[in-house]
Formats: structure tokens, C-alpha cells, sequence
């Protein structure tokens, strides 16, 4: 019908992406179960681990557990909630929808992107939902509101990268369950060999050794030095290259995977 | 060459050591109906694929409304639409939602979505549930939806996967007019079915394909008069004597009858039903031979692969190999 000019190919692939971003929104506010999830773990999670552990675990510099942990939990509750996105797709997959919209005139990354987008969306309420609870439980940031909005990019950006990840699961093993329990596997191992709950100085010495070439620790460290206050270049740094390094990697194999499906 | 809506030239696609398509050819021309007609595992699937750009080809090439699938895949996506086997419409959508959404990605404005939206509810009798999450539907108003967005950008080549599974007698009813309904406004549509009575319902055209390969072509009518008209089916009483039924009736015959001396079936091709009934049972009567079934009914896809995949229809095979396979028994196991 209408031939795309150049120029324009830029505008709908914005605009192919917002409708794809929007379907998946719609996703998590109609399915109940979804929802509930996005609502529940976050609080859960921040209960549990400050009310369970608070007692028993010293933190470098005497801050209050709960100003130590809740970094941590930031990105631990939006790790367990990247498997979303490839259970999403695996869903997709299995009903033809990817068929369906890889047969539409749309940009070819827009399915993909949308749908990491709307992962984020979710993510940032998960975050704001978490951070709501904290105050409510004596966490406190105390770095001022600059370094306290960068303290939330870093677990959304980390979200970004293993939705990406998950997507690339999903999308490779193609089915729902599967992708669930596959997305978690490296997510599990990765978030509790970290500085997640524990200064990783606690740790036996081998340990020490995985736990400081973690990234998820570079992303807490990155984090906690922005919610604390203390230097904050460093981690911050690092964690900004492991996440730009990973998704480079990612992201063209997810958008290569999601073009050259077969059934 | 260009002009057609449809264009492939040796078509193949190997998956493993399954080869799913072979040397397959088309030329569809705009405005027509072309009938992709084969069992299950035949090809149909694999071909409409690499039409709609889904999946590359390992030899061959095909151009649809004049782009090359390979080299054009952007333009054939803008001018064509797709229901596939599944039903695939998003369950948490409502109807309207999901065909607002193809609008969109079809790069039509905001107005030309909303009437196109508009008009397609109407047409497919979804307007009373226009505004429910799809996944509230019955299978009928899923297969519905799923045609309806597949015709929201006003595809020039629509390509339907088995269309009426999953319709009942008024949706099929339905499908149809909207077929010739679109055909008529110039619309080409390639469909895939496994029913031969489907195909001659809907199709100018028809291709067979059985095991990744073209086995006949024509129209609804030659490929009729290749296969031969009706069939006689006879069951006798006595299944030893299905042998000798079957010489007693071969001339009433448009070609060689079948016979299964396990189950006492006699099938014959024949051209006029109606007048043949009458003489074949006088001759059964008078031989004394005595029928338990007899029926009279229009050839299936069954039979269009017996005849084509048994006799060689072309070169005409010689009368004596003839008559051995037909021999044979009538039914074959298919997966």
C-alpha cells in the first residue's frame, strides 16, 4: 500500500514498539495472577529478609541491616521477576502470535524491545513498591534524592539486561515452563554468590574470589554505595560496563534468534 | 512472470533428513483461488512459510504481489495477510484491541484503524463481543478474529492455513462468502486444506502435494475428470466374491475398479451415477451375488491419492500394470 520513505523508518519502529510495549502492559494488568505476583514477591521479600535476618548479621560500618540489605533486595526481587518475559514469549511462541507478528509489516526488533520496555515498567513499580515498604520498615537512603534516583536505575538497568537474557531463553527453548525454571537457573547461583546479603569479606576465601567478578555484586555494591553514601565511582563503573558489555552481546542474539524462528 | 500474485519456481526445504518440500512450482494470477490440497505432513505448512517470509527456502524462489520473499521480505509483509493453523490472537486483548493493534502495525492512521476495525467486527459477526478478552471466545469467534486481522491492512495475496478447521457449517458458510466476496474485489488467496470437497468449493486452482512434492494440477474440474467422477462402493456379503463383483461392474466404470478382498469393498470411478446404480445392481442380482452395503459418493481425498499416487497418470501406464494395482487393497494407513 503506502511505501515506506527512509526517513520514516525510524518513526514506526518507535511507534511498532510502543504498540508492543502497550500489548504487554496490558498483560500484566489483566492477568490476575501476574499482578498479584508483581505485588506480593517485592513485599514479601523485603519483610522476610529484614524481620528474619536482621538480628543475626553484622554490616561493615554499623548501618542498620535493612539500609544494607535493601539494595540488594531491589535487584533480587527483579532478577526472580526477568523470568517473566521469557515465559511471556514462550507463551507467544506456542500460540503463534510470533508467527502472526513476524509476518506483519512491523520493525523487527519492535516485538522484542516492547516487550523488555514493559518489563521495566513493571520493574520500576516493583522498585517504588519495595522502596514504599522499606520506609515503613526504617530503611532510609541517605545520600540525597540525586544519588537515590540513580540507586533505582541500576537494579532497573540489571532488569533490562536479564530480561534480554530471558527473552533469548524463552525464545530458544519455546515453551512456557521451560522458560520459567530456565530463566531462574542462572539468576539463583549468580544473586547468592554476591554482596547481596552478606559483605563478601564473610565469605570463605575461594568464594570471595567468584563473589568480587560477579556482576550482580558490582550492581549491589553500585547501588548500596548510592543509597549509603561512600564512593561510588568505582562499583558504579563497573557494574555500567558489565551491563552495557552483556547487553551488546545479547540483544543481537535475541533480535537474531527472534528472525530466524522455526517451529 | 510479474504479474502474478504468486510466483515460485523449484521450491525446496529440507529439515534434517525430512524432506518437506521439493521442486515445488506455482503461478497464481491476481484475483484468483488457488487450493493447496495434500494429507497432513504433505507441505502445505512449509510452503505457506516461505511465501509469508517466515522461513528461507533451501533452493528456489518465489516472489508474492511482485517482491522476492528473500530479497523484499518488508514489501511482501505490507502486502499480504496470514491466519495460520492456530488460531493466533491475543488471548488478553479484547477483539477489538487485537485488530486495533494490526491496524497499527499495518502503518494504517488512527481513523483508517478505527473503521477498519469497525467494518471487520461487523463482517465477522463479532460486534457483540467486540469489547471481551479474546480468550472469553468460542474456538468459531477465535478462528473468526483470526481472519479478521488478517485481513486488516487489505492484504492484495491472503494465505490461509487449513481456514475452516474449527468453523462449524455457518462459520465455513461464512468463510467462503468472505473468500469470494474478497476475490471478487481482487483479492488473490492461496489456501491450504485437506479436503478435496473444500478445495472444489473455493479454488479456480488446484495444487496436490503429497510428501513435499506437486503430484497433480488444474482445475477443480479436470482434476474430477482425471480422478474420475464419483464413486460406486460396494460391499459384498461374501468378500471372496468382491473379485468376481468387481469384473461383473469394470465397464459401467470411468476407469479400473479397487478392490479390498478383506473387507469385500468394490470401489469404482464412474461419470453418471444416477444411471449407473440401477444396471450395476441388476447385474449383481442376476450373478447372485449378494450386497450388504452399497453407496454412492463423491470421490475424497483418499481417492484422488489412490488415482494419482497409484495409477502413473501421466504417461498412461500399460492396461496390465494397471490392472495389478488396482488390485490393492482401497485404503492406505496415512500419518
Amino acid at each position: 500500500m503506502t511505501t515506506q520513505a527512509p526517513g520514516h523508518a525510524t518513526a514506526m519502529a518507535i511507534a511498532d514498539t510502543a504498540v508492543m510495549t502497550r500489548r504487554y502492559l496490558y498483560h500484566y494488568l489483566r492477568k490476575p495472577s501476574l499482578l498479584a505476583l508483581a505485588v506480593v514477591q517485592p513485599v514479601l521479600f523485603v519483610l522476610l529478609w529484614t524481620y528474619v535476618f536482621s538480628g543475626a548479621i553484622q554490616t561493615p560500618g554499623g548501618n542498620d541491616y535493612v539500609d544494607y540489605l535493601m539494595p540488594g533486595l531491589f535487584i533480587l526481587a527483579i532478577a526472580f521477576g526477568s523470568a517473566n518475559t521469557g515465559v511471556g514469549l514462550a507463551d507467544d511462541l506456542s500460540h503463534g502470535l510470533i508467527d502472526r507478528f513476524r509476518a506483519l509489516p512491523m520493525a523487527r526488533p519492535a516485538l522484542l524491545v516492547g516487550r523488555t520496555l514493559a518489563d521495566t515498567l513493571r520493574n520500576a513499580f516493583v522498585v517504588l513498591l519495595m522502596v514504599a515498604v522499606g520506609y515503613a520498615v526504617g530503611f532510609r537512603f541517605h545520600a540525597g534524592p540525586g544519588p537515590a534516583l540513580a540507586a533505582l536505575a541500576i537494579p532497573l538497568a540489571v532488569g533490562y539486561l536479564l530480561s534480554w537474557i530471558s527473552a533469548l531463553i524463552g525464545l530458544t527453548v519455546g515453551d512456557p515452563e521451560t522458560a520459567g525454571t530456565a530463566s531462574l537457573l542462572p539468576v539463583i547461583p549468580l544473586a547468592f554468590t554476591s554482596s547481596t546479603f552478606v559483605p563478601v569479606a564473610t565469605m570463605p576465601s575461594w568464594l570471595q574470589a567468584w563473589a568480587n567478578s560477579n556482576p550482580i555484586t558490582h550492581a549491589v555494591d553500585a547501588t548500596r554505595a548510592l543509597a549509603l553514601g561512600g564512593p561510588t565511582t568505582v562499583p558504579l563503573l563497573r557494574a555500567v560496563a558489565w551491563i552495557l558489555g552483556l547487553l551488546a552481546v545479547v540483544i543481537p542474539l535475541a533480535i537474531h534468534r527472534y528472525r530466524h524462528i522455526t517451529q | 512472470m510479474r504479474d502474478l500474485a504468486i510466483h515460485a519456481e523449484g521450491l525446496g526445504k529440507t529439515y534434517g533428513t525430512v524432506q518437506a518440500l521439493h521442486d515445488l512450482d506455482l503461478a497464481v494470477p491476481p484475483g484468483s483461488v488457488l487450493g493447496l490440497l495434500g494429507p497432513n505432513g504433505a507441505g502445505k505448512t512449509t510452503t505457506v512459510r516461505i511465501l509469508t517470509t517466515l522461513l528461507r527456502p533451501d533452493t528456489g524462489q518465489a516472489s508474492v504481489a511482485g517482491h522476492d520473499v528473500a530479497r523484499q521480505p518488508a514489501a511482501v509483509r505490507q502486502a499480504i495477510g496470514l491466519a495460520g493453523q492456530a488460531a493466533a490472537v491475543d488471548e488478553h486483548l479484547t477483539g477489538r484491541e487485537n485488530l486495533h493493534m494490526a491496524g497499527r502495525l499495518y502503518h494504517l492512521d488512527r481513523a483508517a484503524t478505527h473503521r477498519r476495525t469497525g467494518e471487520l467486527l461487523e463482517r465477522f459477526d463479532l460486534s457483540q463481543a467486540a469489547d471481551r478478552p479474546a480468550r472469553t471466545y468460542s474456538g468459531g469467534m477465535h478462528r473468526r478474529l483470526d481472519l479478521a486481522v488478517s485481513l486488516v491492512g487489505h492484504p492484495q495475496v491472503l494465505f490461509l492455513d487449513e481456514p475452516s478447521s474449527g468453523l462449524d457449517p455457518r462459520g465455513r458458510h461464512q468463510l467462503r462468502h468472505t473468500i469470494r466476496q474478497l476475490v471478487q474485489a481482487g483479492t488473490t488467496v492461496l489456501l491450504t486444506t485437506q479436503y478435496l470437497e473444500e478445495a472444489d468449493h473455493l479454488a479456480n486452482h488446484i495444487v496436490v502435494i503429497d510428501r513435499g512434492r506437486s503430484i497433480a494440477h488444474g482445475t477443480p474440474r479436470q482434476l474430477k475428470t482425471q480422478i474420475g467422477g464419483d464413486r460406486l462402493q460396494l460391499r459384498l456379503a461374501t468378500p471372496a466374491t468382491a473379485s468376481r463383483a468387481a469384473d461383473i461392474v469394470a465397464d459401467l466404470g470411468s476407469s479400473s475398479p479397487q478392490v479390498d478382498i478383506q473387507t469385500g469393498e468394490v470401489t469404482l470411478p464412474i461419470a453418471d451415477g444416477v444411471a449407473i446404480l440401477p444396471e450395476a445392481v441388476r447385474r449383481l442380482d442376476t450373478a447372485g451375488l449378494t450386497l450388504s452395503d452399497l453407496a454412492l459418493r463423491r470421490p475424497t481425498l483418499d481417492d484422488v491419492f489412490l488415482t494419482l499416487t497409484r495409477h502413473p497418470t501421466q504417461p498412461p501406464a500399460a492396461p496390465t500394470d494397471q490392472a495389478r494395482t488396482n488390485r490393492q487393497p482401497a485404503t492406505r494407513s496415512r500419518t
